[in-house]
């Protein structure tokens, strides 16, 4: 399976009676592609990916534009419609101990949406949750699947949720800061997971952070957002080469140091 | 594991009771009014008085009187009480599973009303259903358990007559049941005209009783569900594809449910203390309605009896609440 192509124009968010958070907002994010979503905390970064997630918070609504993935128009459609259309997108959270239900077994958690969107039977999940435990390299699979979210460490549960975000076969992940939660030395391993898993699966991937230096590693283009505006949309080498816009410059002049870009994570 | 907490939490309620014991013991015979007084016409005769004081033991010291009580008492004999002439014991337990089985009604109602009205306003977060929960919780805890009985009679029991107002069950009816569980008892047995006849007469004071219970869980439960719904789980799970009840229901509400257990574990208590009015109310024949009788007599081994009877229920409902949560968090389940 391959990815689909994002494309996302002229999106505003706004609050219910109060301000806008997202000034149309436009984006494109091609088949198999991982772009980068940065700008400084505050910036609208989360909200659009929860957009074409369909998880606005309450009293937060779209108030205009166009959101087109896998050839669909998601702005509009009805609950249901829109959980259907859902079926090709997956999330890898932020903070992995809040993303996992601390009542469940692994075991549930990886195999409902398995059952719901491939309709397997429980077996069926329960074996392929394995496999893409495996795929995730967690030692102990078999173990891991029976526990509970505080028996694992913060990257075995990153690695948890990455391989169920992987495990049905999205053609789009939105990564919403994947590596912010964890320790230095796992961030690296967690990064080059999702870059290996990306490439393998080849599912696009839209990939939000603050991080330039992350950026650098894993995108191949990247949107830069102030609050709640597109400043700059480039490649990833053209930008790092000479970023035009005032905005981005600062950013930079603020990342303390960062790795050449395309360089695949060491 | 968990035999060994049960253990320990109950070899902790016996210094309780102890404590308990001593002050009601001594508070009964501090507190102006005369047991013996209250039994006999004015004006009797002195010998006929102290007659009844050496019968009851009330004519020795107050200490002597204790060690006689208490020796006694721990081979569940709590003496005779003075205004009915029955067993102390054999009275409370005759009488006890009447408000256990109110009780155990109100609590389930109070369990469903209010977490019905929590996952409601839940659903609805930010229009116009979650306003509207806020405002009945708020006005449903601003009046009393025993106000809403009177409201209840009123309406319920005169104005539209529909459901009877007092006493437990249709006294016309025979029960021949053999245990004092008559709502229990009679649905185990399939005889559902006495089951619903009961319920009848259990649905007013019964909801009276669970109003405030209820408002207090919708109002707690619902927070607590409002919190774990912006939990990233939750997103997660909207995202994986499962629908806002699905995510309420199946992942929110049973992490939200241990806070609210802790919250409202209190108010349940209450819920138990309420059963001494409320009873009295719908004249209903449980040992709340038993303690308010024993007071206005100055029954002493009765009260003594009663109160002791509260406090072991108290400690009991703790220690259920204590390994509710047990069982709800598997954080505490594995520690
Ligand atoms: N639940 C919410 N209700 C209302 N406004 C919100 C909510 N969550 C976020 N916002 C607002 O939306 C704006 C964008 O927030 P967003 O979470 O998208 O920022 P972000 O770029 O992801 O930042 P961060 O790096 O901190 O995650 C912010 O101004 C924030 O105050
Ligand atoms: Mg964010």
């Amino acid at each position: 399976m391959s990815g689909a192509a994002l494309d996302i124009t002229n999106l505003s968010v706004a609050i219910r009676r109060g301000p806008t958070l997202l000034h149309g907002v436009s984006l494109h994010v091609a088949p198999g592609e991982v772009h980068g979503l940065v700008g400084m905390s505050g910036a609208g970064k989360s909200m659009v990916g929860r957009c074409l997630l369909g998880i606005l918070p309450a009293r937060v609504g779209i108030t205009g534009g166009s959101i087109r993935f896998a050839g669909q128009e998601l702005v509009g459609l009805n609950e249901r419609d829109r959980r259907r259309a859902g079926a090709q997108l997956a999330l890898i959270p932020q903070d992995p101990l809040s993303a996992l239900n601390p009542s469940r077994r692994i075991v549930s958690q990886m195999t409902d949406v398995m059952r719901l969107r491939l309709g397997l039977t429980q077996s069926e999940a329960t074996a392929r949750a394995l496999a893409m435990l495996h795929e995730v390299h967690i030692r102990d699979p078999e173990g891991v699947l029976h526990r509970y979210p505080h028996e694992l460490s913060g990257g075995m549960r990153q690695r948890v949720l990455i391989a169920t975000a992987f495990a049905c076969e999205p053609k789009l992940i939105v990564a919403d800061e994947p590596t912010t939660a964890l320790d230095v030395t796992v961030q690296k391993q967690i990064l080059r997971l999702i870059r290996d898993l990306q490439r393998s699966h080849q599912t696009s991937l839209l990939f939000v952070t603050h991080d330039l230096g992350v950026v650098a590693k894993i995108c191949n283009s990247v949107t830069v957002l102030n609050a709640g505006r597109v400043v700059e949309q480039a490649p990833v080498a053209e930008m790092f080469a000479a970023p035009k816009d005032p905005y981005t410059q600062a950013l930079f002049a603020a990342t303390p140091r960062y790795d050449q870009p395309g360089g695949v994570v060491a | 594991m968990i035999f060994r907490r049960i253990l320990l939490r109950l070899l902790q309620a016996i210094p309780t009771l102890a404590g308990v014991a001593i002050l009601v013991f001594v508070l009964v015979r501090v507190v102006p009014g005369d047991p013996v007084a209250m039994m006999i016409p004015p004006g009797a005769d002195a010998d006929v008085v102290a007659r009844l004081y050496a019968q009851y033991g009330l004519d020795k010291p107050i200490l002597t009187q204790f060690g006689l009580w208490a020796a006694a008492a721990a081979h569940g004999d709590f003496g005779m009480s003075i205004s009915l002439r029955q067993g102390v014991t054999g009275l409370i337990f005759s009488r006890l599973p009447a408000t256990l089985e109110l009780v155990a009604f109100a609590a389930t109602v109070a369990v469903v009303l209010g977490g019905a009205l929590a996952v409601f306003g839940i659903r609805h977060a930010g229009r116009f259903g979650e306003g509207a929960v806020d405002a009945v919780t708020g006005f449903v805890l601003s009046v009393p358990d025993f106000l809403w009985g009177l409201a209840f009679i009123v309406a319920f029991g005169v104005l539209v007559p529909l459901f009877p107002i007092s006493g437990r069950n249709d006294p016309s009816q025979a029960l021949g049941l053999a245990s004092d569980f008559i709502l229990t008892e009679s649905f185990f047995r399939l005889r559902w005209g006495v089951t619903a006849d009961i319920l009848a007469h259990m649905t007013m004071p019964a909801i009276a009783l669970a109003l405030p219970l209820g408002a207090m869980i919708a109002r707690v439960l619902k927070s607590s569900l409002a919190e774990q719904m912006a939990q990233d789980y939750a997103l997660l799970s909207r995202v994986k594809g499962f629908s806002r009840w699905h995510v309420i229901v199946a992942e929110a509400l049973r992490n939200a449910a241990i806070p609210t257990v802790s919250l409202t574990g209190v108010q349940l208590t209450f819920l138990v203390g309420g059963t001494v009015l409320i009873e009295k109310i719908f004249s209903y024949p449980g040992i709340g309605s038993l303690a308010i009788d024993a007071v206005v007599n100055r029954d002493l081994p009765l009260i003594q009896g009663l109160i002791l009877t509260f406090a072991v229920l108290f400690i009991l409902i703790n220690l259920l609440l204590d390994l509710s949560y047990a069982m709800l968090d598997p954080r505490l389940r594995h520690a």
